[in-house]
């Protein structure tokens, strides 16, 4: 939250947490000392101690002061949430633009030379203007380091955030509004890198769709997954969705409708990237035919078979 | 003595009209009866909102699966949210202890409309089936979280419109009650008892019945508009159609933010009945505390926008409402501070009803200064819709008018039921319960600023321990409550016969005899000009 390697991770970061350090400063202020009062006197004044009640009506004079003194003070505080939000309203003009793409159940980035990718990849020290397009529902996109969020609205045009990343790392990106099954799998990662090294990647054009690297092939396998939307209609806990699920799917016998025979098969390498690249050709028997698109053209070979790495996993 | 026990022989728990065993309690047109059968209907209602909750926070205890998969968790706390909102919050305190306690509080023998008031009890029945009707029925409970926001909720095939025809019949039910309290508050007075001279309890009734009067049909024109778009194709909502998803959003929130006062006002009512009783004292700042009543009551309607903040409604719309949502606090925290005033040079008298609302003013400080967080623009847009914003509500629906609730159920105890209750145990179960609330829901307020999203079926590693913690309060809390409820269903039943004033109050209902009788009074009482509801002496 407060660690010290996301600070200043955004430019909107000190004007936010300076609004959170008087709101909550002035907070734990009048929490602490009115509790302490209270529980003074209720131990001072407790019958055993004080037997005859003294009968006070109230006093104007308080009223006034504890009316007066609030007020003051959530004035203040107005003042620095409104001083904090109010450049998030005004993106500078030379901002990089990208635009985002929210579906369920997750995210993709257009830069303007056409490369698309399910990571966002910045650069450092760059102003940022994210042109947000909701294809389905309402979503949200949110970036706690950076301490932006603004909902994607189907239908809504010229809905946009900015911001300028201020320090080279990886973020978490979330949806932060509901959207459906698989909401809390709508997630993604903010790469902010050093300008020249964005500047390779982006005039790379060697790969279709990027995903950041993670730690194990296994991992960039899951993170393709969720990126290109397969958790929305296959579970990975044998629960039955629109498709098969993937719990114990590698090495298991399946049986599948191909064409009009009903047959055999194990799930090997061959029958994994055939299910991906053409996925009515062998339908597991029971689902329905049709429901899922070609990923051809999405996914690279390198792709598939992190893929392959993680279903191993899904034991 | 010989009056008393002639009184008692016809308290209204065993007196016999027309109907014998359940009719006579369903068709009972006493507003006492009628109390009780709303604290028995929401009560059951809350157990299973109670169930809900806690099948959450276990399915939160560890990322990944847990006991249930992730469209079991979506329609369980859609379902937890619509039966805690519309069902048990909203009609709570004023259906519950302004019906058992209105009349008796202002010398009446009942409500302006007695069978209006049984009606509002059989439209909340209605609209309880209705809502219920609509999750169960159709393609599965709903996943919509209980704000039915657009367009997802025209989207998934569920009973969207009979679940909002749902919600307006229980509003309708709101609102009739509202009507007849207003009415029965401006006629019903009996001699000597001026605006002045009203139990807060009363004004807060009094302020609430405005809201419920005003702002419920919202839900009415909302249903009309669904209605439209549903069945004529008229684009309002789903931008599929031209509509706007955002409209459906103010409109959902013009009333549902004004409906958080009604939720809470009650409840600074009653707290402010059991400090001055138990401090033995006049309330500090009668006058200060009527003016912030209706000051939150009037206000209260202007700032439903601060829901919307990063929703994409203009930037001048969001400098307004933040600016008016920081005005609201302002009323609130005065009440703090008279009724911490209030026990000042008391001679205050430490029994259970007192441990609940004074551990109400600190949960709800907790919960009204988080809502300063949240009304501020730039902080918002950090913690809106994460686990932040799920711990300020809970901090305040439920910390603030649960906590209400329960000060209340155990400080009129001993008038609605004519019995006293295991002191020991009732204070064993609030202090379990305490420690239980505050381990539960006060770990939501870091994962929401470590960016935790709401709604989340599975989470990032990183916020693993902040769950953990989470889930075992819900366990605490749970233990408290089940407690709290055996203590207070055996007492019912089986507890000392209570007096008729066993705390030294000086409002009305403390002079009639416990339980009361059916017409409360047999004669109607005269306010002499020095009485008053907190004169002590």
């Amino acid at each position: 939250m407060y660690s010290p390697e996301v600070t200043r991770a955004s430019n909107f970061v000190q004007g936010v947490d300076t609004a959170f350090l008087v709101i909550l400063g002035v907070s734990f202020f009048f929490l602490i000392s009115l509790t302490v009062v209270m529980i003074y006197f209720i131990y001072k004044y407790n019958r055993k101690r004080h037997p005859v009640a003294t009968q006070i009506h109230g006093s104007t004079k308080l009223e006034i002061i504890w009316t007066v003194v609030p007020f003051l003070l959530t004035m203040v505080m107005f003042y620095y949430g409104w001083a904090g939000w109010k450049p998030m309203k005004n993106a500078p003009k030379d901002a990089m633009e990208v635009t985002v793409y929210g579906r369920m159940w997750n995210f993709s980035f257009e830069y303007e030379n056409g490369r698309r990718t399910d990571t966002l990849f910045l650069p450092k020290d760059q102003p940022v203007k994210l042109n947000l397009k909701a294809l389905d529902v309402l979503h949200s996109l949110y970036i706690p380091a950076f301490r932006v969020k603004q909902d994607m609205v189907p239908g809504l045009e010229d809905n946009s955030m900015w911001f300028e990343p201020q320090k080279v790392g990886n973020y978490d990106l979330f949806c932060a509004e509901y959207c459906g099954l698989q909401h809390s799998y709508m997630y993604s990662t903010v790469k902010v890198m050093e300008a020249e090294a964005f500047n390779d990647w982006i005039t790379d054009t060697t790969q279709v769709v990027l995903s950041a690297e993670m730690d194990t092939p296994a991992n960039t396998g899951k993170r393709i997954m969720q990126n290109i939307g397969c958790f929305a209609c296959h579970s990975i806990d044998g629960s039955k969705l629109v498709g098969p699920s993937y719990k114990g799917i590698w090495g298991a016998e399946h049986t599948v409708v191909t064409g009009r025979e009903t047959r055999q098969v194990i799930v090997d390498e061959e029958y994994i990237k055939r299910s991906i690249y053409d996925p009515n050709a062998d339908v597991v028997d029971g689902y329905m035919k049709g429901l899922m698109v070609s990923y051809e053209g999405q996914l690279s070979d390198d792709d598939i078979d992190n893929i392959i790495e993680y279903l191993k996993t899904l034991k | 003595m010989q009056n008393e026990h002639a009184a008692n022989e016809a308290n209204y728990l065993k007196y016999q009209g027309k109907y014998k065993g359940l009719f006579a309690w369903i068709f009972s047109t006493d507003h006492k009866r009628i109390g009780l059968l709303y604290l028995y209907s929401i009560m059951s209602m809350f157990f299973i909102g109670v169930l809900l909750g806690l099948a959450m926070k276990f399915e939160l205890l560890a990322p990944g699966k847990t006991i249930m998969d992730a469209q079991t968790y979506n329609a369980t706390f859609t379902v937890h949210g619509v039966i805690m909102i519309f069902m048990v919050v909203v009609p709570g305190l004023p259906a519950i202890f302004g019906n058992f306690l209105l009349p008796i509080m202002i010398g009446a023998k009942d409500v302006a409309f007695p069978k209006l008031n049984l009606l509002s009890w059989w439209l909340y029945m209605i609209g309880v089936f209705l809502v219920i009707a609509a999750l169960l029925f159709g393609n599965g409970a709903p996943d919509t979280g209980w704000t039915f926001y657009a367009p997802y909720s025209f989207k998934t095939g569920t009973n969207l419109l009979p679940a909002i025809f749902g919600a307006f019949v229980l509003g309708f039910s709101s609102i009739l009650t509202g009507l007849n309290f207003l009415v029965t508050i401006h006629r019903m007075r009996c001699p000597g008892l001026t605006w002045s001279k009203l139990p807060l309890f009363v004004w807060t009734l009094y302020g609430t019945a405005w809201i419920q009067l005003l702002a419920t049909p919202v839900v009415g024109i909302t249903l009309v508009l669904v209605a439209l778009e549903r069945f004529f194709g008229i684009g309002v909502f789903d931008p599929a159609l031209g509509g706007d998803p955002i409209l459906y959003q103010h409109l959902f929130w013009i009333y549902s933010h004004p409906a958080v006062y009604i939720m809470i006002l009650p409840a600074m009512g009653a707290i402010s009945e059991i400090i001055p009783t138990f401090s033995q004292k006049q309330i500090f700042g009668y006058k200060a505390i009527i003016a912030s009543t209706m000051a939150i009551a009037f206000v209260g309607y202007l700032v439903w926008g601060h829901h919307m903040f990063t929703a994409g409604m203009s930037g001048t719309a969001q400098y307004y409402f933040s600016l008016l949502t920081f005005i609201v606090a302002i009323p609130s925290a005065i009440k703090v501070f008279n009724w911490i005033s209030t026990m000042y040079k008391g001679a205050i008298n430490v029994q259970t009803p007192l441990y609940w609302g004074a551990s109400f003013i600190f949960v709800f400080m907790i919960g009204g200064l988080s809502g300063l967080v949240l009304g501020s623009l730039a902080t918002d847009v950090h913690v809106h819709d994460t686990a932040f914003v799920v711990a300020h509500f809970h901090y305040i629906v439920f910390g603030g008018v649960g906590f209400a609730f329960f000060a209340a159920i155990h400080y009129w105890f001993p008038k609605i039921y004519g019995r006293m209750y295991q002191k020991s145990w009732a204070n064993t179960g609030w202090l379990v319960f305490f420690i239980g609330f505050l381990a539960l829901y006060s770990p939501m307020f870091y994962l929401g600023m470590a960016g935790m999203p709401r709604r989340y079926y599975d989470y990032l590693d990183e916020f693993h321990s902040g769950n953990i913690l989470s889930t075992f309060g819900s366990w605490i809390m749970v233990t408290g409550l089940v407690i709290i409820v055996v203590n207070l269903v055996r007492s019912a039943r089986k507890g000392k016969p209570a007096e008729m004033d066993p705390w030294h109050s000086k409002t009305l209902e403390w002079t009639v005899p416990s339980p009361p009788p059916l017409e409360n009074f047999d004669d109607i009482p005269v306010i002499a000009e020095d009485d008053g509801p907190y004169n002590y002496k």
